[in-house]
């Protein structure tokens, strides 16, 4: 008599409901009405040199404006130690608002109106008068391509690029097929839906109560005590729902800082909600080059490898992702040169943005592999499981499990893969062409340190708490089917409570680390909450249970239950009444096991199928099926891990055919800085995605078998896509994104400038 | 927003008798509002039409002109009986602009008289001669995909990017207007302006002129027409390149060919040159590269735009084939006809 | 045009609106959208600002019968209109609205901020009659914008109650 399991099952979002009837409550939608006072950011026009002066005087005297604040009189109260580095702060010093006179990117803060109303303020900024002394600015990264260095500190977290192997440049010369070409990739800017916004809710105590949007509470609690210097008991960070984040959300942005700054010096509430244009101010995914060189026999074994990419940076710090490391993991070669570099700009710092530097790197390695499989006459296809690694050869440790040619396996199949004709430009549809591409992709499996509370009561309600986020990741329901699970509720039962840092302390949401390492903090907290449990139920006069192990008894609907002999149980009434207290707590944790981690190496895998059709005289590429299939360890909840890896794939297609950000070079300013001009993926361009997802049996990632799922849909996505194109259209478009003047061959490609 | 004053005129004289240089009409303010918020625009009034009789109705008259009023919205508009029977084309073009939210409030009028898109133009931190005469035009050496290629000057390269006007040129309407001083019809032609050395100025109208209406004549287009957009994804985005034909036919001859060309120019581009090379023929495709020519005769890049002439090429030999093929393109399928 | 730079306050315009079934008799700043009116003024946040400027559906409302990007009309505009939000979809005794189940059952979003949005749109669009076809159903929904890609489980929600209906 097994209770129904609910991890590995389609359970719909526990926050549904809240979500379709609009009751989810994000950072703006906290303290409306008219206490709260409003503020409204004025970002610098320049790219460098200096405020020379700066006028406050008409906004001052708009009515409603309660303050302006500039460099010149913000508060001494604010501790600007530059000591402070954010979790996942790059080498360098983070950007502090405000701070002198001095510009180092277009679209810095230079002051804060604070007024009444959100639309006093917004009118109020736009008469204060800012005059500039501009030095000379570089935006440009193509140009200051000579220029680019090894970064000397390293990024914690980021793996640089391992030790050359063997020569690859005399494999590379001697190899009998060889491909190398140059691949960019624009910069993009994250844009979730939500704004960028903090609301700062100043109580009565001179506590503070913020809502803040941000991956992780922790992170925007430990920015305003080490920066404010306030103790941790006088700031509480609540976002219980957060409107997208894909990575903008995981360092605190000059809102946060602004908002505090503000609420704390007029000691009145302060929400400060970041305009769209404004969003381009705050993080972006660098724009990167990459050189990829493939040599190999004419069987298709890869001799040699070498991938260099160069990356953009701002001036004040050194951001670095892993973007080329991920060609050696996927395939094999004994020589093997990795390299990676950053060039210094006039901008502001880039931030992670879904899957950090792996979908740059596999728009390149995978397009190279697709050049190099036509240049030898074999299928893309068996080229790459031909030269599939079986161990991890950066980092020389075993996979934890790689089910990727079993997911390939079943993607091909769904596909059709095995129809595709091999010559591109053999498909076609009216003045369509259609085309068939694919692409690996692979992302880490991470664990991170987190802790969890679970509490019960003897009705049977259980409450988790951890102060993740979730960011449409799903994260509510997986924690309740993993709670639920254990201590055999049903879901209903069981309450989810994330985002506030009154909750056990749990670092950024990001990574694709959350499920793997919060699930496994609830799985631990209710293994203890059972074991307690049991106890109390064994303290019962007469207990059946009580000679039974917590492995021999399993808890299934509100009892506790001998398994080998179902008729002694327990009620979890009668357990807490035995145990004489009206609610049993009970904390986890989970964290990476260092032990498994020098031995292994986990990543998710996947096989990206994609068909384009292209119009072959215009140009317009239409995206009409893609397959994605994924290796990701266990599956907690296949209906929103499709949700998941559907949404990468939409990005992957966006990166490929629409995200740019186009800087103004002479300006050293992002010009099309508003969603209508930049454009993300609209209803009409996607089509069918279907998501498949490989077994994958693996204990050694996480204690629940979980790898996460958040970013491997978009890793391949591009490549697959560019892939798709050149066999549709006979034409290799290695920069992105493919614009139609781009796959008409209309614009001159950069790549060949070096 | 800078403070305005909000009126309701009751009546259309009540509105022009009210409108002076620093005030604006507002029709579904999705432009106006939006560059208020942008302190681009920054009117001391609004007058809003909304309230007005008589601006709100989609007429045909004996001799099958069609009269849509200012104040129809762009969704109405596409959706009117009338249109969609008679002129196809216009339903076409405007449904393949903006969202349904958009086109639901947006007005005639205010279709006519939205202002570029260009970057610059809506970013007050930087210049622009349209925005603030006698700052300069970074867009030229700057970030020019979405500019023009015909009828630049060196004060302005900036596009109108409606899709609505492109097919009034090419259905040749006339722009109903009324100022202090009467009525006037004004061509589609001659309604935009390219911007010479006044880029401030879009149009021809008199700031105390109002639309009143549009009025497209009686055309016997059947089923030979098209408006084909392209641009950078395939809905809600503004146009490169698009073309608006219709291409009347006698006998197996082209007696009436009109094309426009949207996303180019500062205005709808038209040139009756290029016309006249396919009328009185049959609609020959070995032709269609001569009519693009024509109409793309002096057309020149500013960097990132290059392609728009390449592209026009394409786009306009294309568009004349499906009007040829009576295939006009589907707004909703996305597969080029 | 002659430049007013004098800063100064707004003008404050009275209107009445009906929102969700609930009418409001009303004193705004002129320069007030209809979107801040809900958000700020009637504290119904349920409707988003993704954008402020008609970029991205998040705060679409269905106006007098038919949706509009509240963000972009001025609240003295809509004086005498009758508003729809997401709050007012699902019935009074809670209900929710065949479009919000069929959501939540296809896992029609994930961060939910383009949700309110999307909602709207597609109960107005079930209203036009745009849902003949899955292309169809793309266009019409294409003025709403979803940055976790939830597109292809928002058609299959919205092709779900069209078909219930007879609509597709
Ligand atoms: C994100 C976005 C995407 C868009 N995409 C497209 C697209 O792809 N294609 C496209 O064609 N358009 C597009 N549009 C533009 C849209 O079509 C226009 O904003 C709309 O048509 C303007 O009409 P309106 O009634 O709202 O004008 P308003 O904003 O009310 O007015 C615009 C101007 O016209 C003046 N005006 C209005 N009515 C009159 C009148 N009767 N007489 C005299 N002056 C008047 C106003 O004073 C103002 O100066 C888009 C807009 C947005 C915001
Ligand atoms: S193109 Fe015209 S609108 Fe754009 S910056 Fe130049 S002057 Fe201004
Ligand atoms: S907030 Fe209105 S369209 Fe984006
Ligand atoms: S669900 Fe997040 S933007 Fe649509």
């Amino acid at each position: 008599m097994m209770h129904h399991p609910l991890i590995g099952t389609p359970q719909d979002r526990v926050d549904g409901r809240a979500k379709v009837t609009g009751t989810a409550r994000y950072v703006a939608d906290f303290e409306t009405g008219a206490e709260v006072l409003h503020a409204h950011v004025l970002n610098s026009a320049i790219a460098i040199g200096r405020i020379r002066r700066i006028d406050t005087t008409r906004a001052l005297a708009v009515p409603g404006v309660v303050e302006v604040f500039t460099h010149e009189n913000r508060p001494r109260t604010a501790w600007f130690s530059s000591s402070y580095k954010d979790d996942v702060g790059p080498p360098g010093k983070p950007l502090r608002p405000l701070y002198d006179s001095s510009i180092s990117y277009s679209g810095e803060p230079v002051a804060l109106v604070v007024a009444e109303s959100y639309e006093t303020a917004r009118y109020a900024a736009n008469l204060v008068e800012v005059e500039y002394e501009a030095k000379p600015h570089e935006t440009d990264l193509l140009k200051q391509l000579p220029n680019s260095y090894v970064p000397k500190k390293r990024r914690s977290g980021i793996n640089p690029p391992p030790r050359p192997k063997g020569s690859a440049a005399s494999a590379l010369e001697s190899a009998p097929v060889k491909h190398v070409a140059r691949y960019l990739i624009a910069a993009e800017h994250h844009n979730p839906m939500e704004m960028h916004a903090t609301t700062v809710i100043r109580e009565a105590d001179g506590k503070l109560l913020i809502h803040d949007k941000i991956q992780g509470v922790y992170a925007s609690k430990q920015y305003v005590c080490s920066v404010f210097g306030l103790s941790e008991d006088k700031v509480r960070v609540v976002s219980p729902f957060i409107g997208g984040a894909f990575g903008s959300g995981l360092r605190p942005h000059y809102q946060l800082f602004l908002a505090v700054m503000a609420a704390m010096a007029l000691e009145r509430s302060v929400k400060l909600v970041l305009t769209r244009d404004q969003q381009f101010t705050i993080a972006h995914r660098p724009e990167t080059w990459n050189e990829v060189a493939l040599g190999a026999k004419p069987d298709g074994t890869l001799t040699a490898i070498r991938h260099k990419a160069i990356g953009s940076t701002s001036r004040y710090e050194d951001h670095q992702e892993a973007v080329v490391n991920w060609t050696n993991l996927l395939y094999s070669a004994p020589d093997v040169q990795l390299e990676y570099e950053l060039v210094q700009l006039d901008i502001e710092t880039p931030t992670d943005m879904r899957a950090p530097g792996a979908p740059l790197g596999a728009f390149a390695a995978e397009s190279a592999m697709d050049e190099l499989a036509e240049k030898l006459g074999v299928d893309p296809l068996a080229l790459r499981l031909h030269n599939d690694t079986q161990t991890d050869e950066v980092m020389n440790k075993y996979h934890t499990s790689k089910e990727l040619r079993a997911a390939c396996q079943l993607g091909a199949e769904r596909f059709g893969w095995r129809h595709r004709p091999f010559a591109p430009r053999s498909m076609r549809q009216g003045r369509e062409l259609i085309g068939w591409g694919l692409a690996f992709g692979a992302w880490e499996a991470q664990m991170q340190k987190h802790a969890a509370r679970v509490m019960l009561d003897a009705e049977g309600h259980c409450t988790v708490g951890v102060a993740t986020a979730d960011l449409g990741t799903g994260t509510y329901t997986i924690l309740a089917q993993i709670a639920a699970e254990a201590l055999g509720l049903s879901m209903n039962k069981v309450t989810v409570l994330l985002g506030d840092s009154a909750l056990p302390q749990a670092p950024v949401s990001g990574g694709s680390w959350t499920a793997a390492s919060a699930g496994s903090a609830v799985h631990d907290a209710c293994a203890r909450l059972k074991a307690e449990l049991l106890l109390a139920a064994q303290t019962q006069r007469g207990s059946p249970l009580v000679d039974a192990k917590l492995e021999e008894v399993m808890f299934d609907r509100e009892r506790i239950v001998l398994m080998r002999d179902p008729m002694r149980a327990v009620s979890l009434q009668a357990a807490f009444a035995a145990g004489g207290r009206p609610r049993i707590v009970a904390d986890g944790q989970a964290g990476p096991d260092q032990l498994t981690q020098l031995r292994y190496s986990s990543h998710t895998h996947s096989a990206v199928f994609v068909e384009a059709r292209v119009d072959e005289e215009l140009g317009q590429v239409r995206v009409t099926r893609a397959v994605s299939a994924v290796a990701a360890g266990r599956i907690l909840n296949p209906k929103t891990a499709r949700s998941q890896v559907v949404g990468g794939v939409v990005w992957g297609i966006g990166m490929a055919l629409h995200e740019e950000a186009m800087a103004d070079h002479n300006l050293g300013r992002w010009m099309n800085h508003n969603i209508a001009e930049y454009h993300i993926p609209a209803h009409a361009d996607i089509h069918e995605i279907d998501v498949i997802f490989a077994e994958e049996k693996d204990m050694l990632t996480s204690p629940l078998g979980v790898k996460g799922l958040g970013e491997i849909g978009i890793v391949g996505t591009a490549a697959a896509v560019a892939n798709a194109v050149w066999h549709a259209t006979g034409r290799r478009v290695r920069e992105l994104p493919m614009t139609i003047d781009k796959v008409l061959g209309l614009t001159p490609a950069h790549t060949e400038a070096r | 927003m800078r403070p305005f004053h909000y009126e309701r005129p009751r009546a259309l004289e009540e509105a022009i008798a009210g409108k002076t240089e620093a005030s604006r009409f507002l029709g579904g303010g999705t432009n106006l509002i939006d560059l208020m918020k942008y302190d681009v625009e920054r009117p001391a009034s609004l007058l809003d039409l909304n309230r007005l009789e008589g601006l709100r109705e989609v007429e045909r008259d004996r001799e099958g002109t069609l009269r849509i009023g200012a104040l129809v919205s762009n969704a109405d508009a596409a959706a009117h009986p009338l249109v969609r029977e008679h002129h196809p084309l216009l339903a076409d073009a405007i449904l393949a602009g903006a969202t349904p939210q958009l086109r639901n409030m947006a007005t005639m009028g205010g279709n006519l008289l939205q202002r570029t898109r260009c970057y610059y133009f809506y970013d007050r931190l930087t210049p622009c001669n349209k925005r603030e005469p006698g700052t300069g035009c970074p867009a030229k050496e700057g970030v020019n995909r979405i500019h023009a290629i015909l009828g630049t000057s060196e004060h302005c390269i900036a596009t109108h990017p409606s899709d609505m006007c492109v097919a009034l040129a090419a259905l040749e309407a006339v722009v109903v207007v009324r100022g202090p001083s009467g009525e006037r019809r004004i061509r589609t032609e001659d309604f935009h302006r390219l911007p010479g050395d006044a880029p401030e100025r879009d149009t021809t109208l008199d700031a105390r002129e109002v639309v009143t209406a549009i009025e497209i004549p009686a055309r016997l287009y059947g089923r030979h027409h098209t408006y084909l957009k392209l641009r950078d994804r395939l809905s809600y985005a503004f146009a490169l390149v698009s073309v608006a034909v219709t291409m009347e036919m006698q006998e197996g001859r082209v007696s009436r060919l009109r094309v426009a060309l949207g996303g180019v120019a500062h205005k709808p581009w038209r040139v009756p040159e290029a016309e006249a090379l396919l009328e009185g023929r049959g609609p020959e495709e070995a032709r269609f590269g001569a009519v693009a020519d024509r109409l793309l005769q002096g057309a020149r890049g500013y960097g990132h735009n290059d392609f728009k002439i390449g592209l026009a090429r394409l786009a306009i030999a294309r568009a004349l084939h499906q009007a040829a093929a009576a295939t006009p393109q589907s707004h909703v399928a996305k597969r080029i006809a | 045009m002659p430049d007013d730079l004098s800063p100064r306050g707004p003008e404050t315009v009275a209107l009445t609106l009906t929102v969700n079934g609930a009418s409001h008799a009303l004193r705004v700043p002129a320069w007030t959208t209809l979107l801040d009116l809900l958000r700020e003024g009637l504290g119904l946040t349920g409707s988003k600002k993704g954008c402020d400027h008609g970029q991205c559906g998040a705060c679409t409302v269905i106006l007098d019968g038919k949706r509009v990007n509240s963000c972009l009309v001025l609240a003295a505009r809509s004086d005498g209109s009758e508003v729809r939000t997401v709050e007012g979809l699902a019935s009074p005794d809670g209900a929710l609205h065949p479009l919000q189940e069929a959501f939540i059952k296809h896992d029609a979003f994930q961060c939910g901020y383009c949700t309110p949005g999307q909602l709207c749109s597609g109960v107005a669009l079930l209203q036009e009659g745009h849902t003949r076809t899955e292309d169809e159903i793309r266009e019409w929904m294409s003025g709403n914008l979803c940055r976790c890609g939830a597109y292809p489980n928002i058609l299959a929600a919205i092709l779900e109650v069209a078909r219930k209906e007879g609509r597709a």
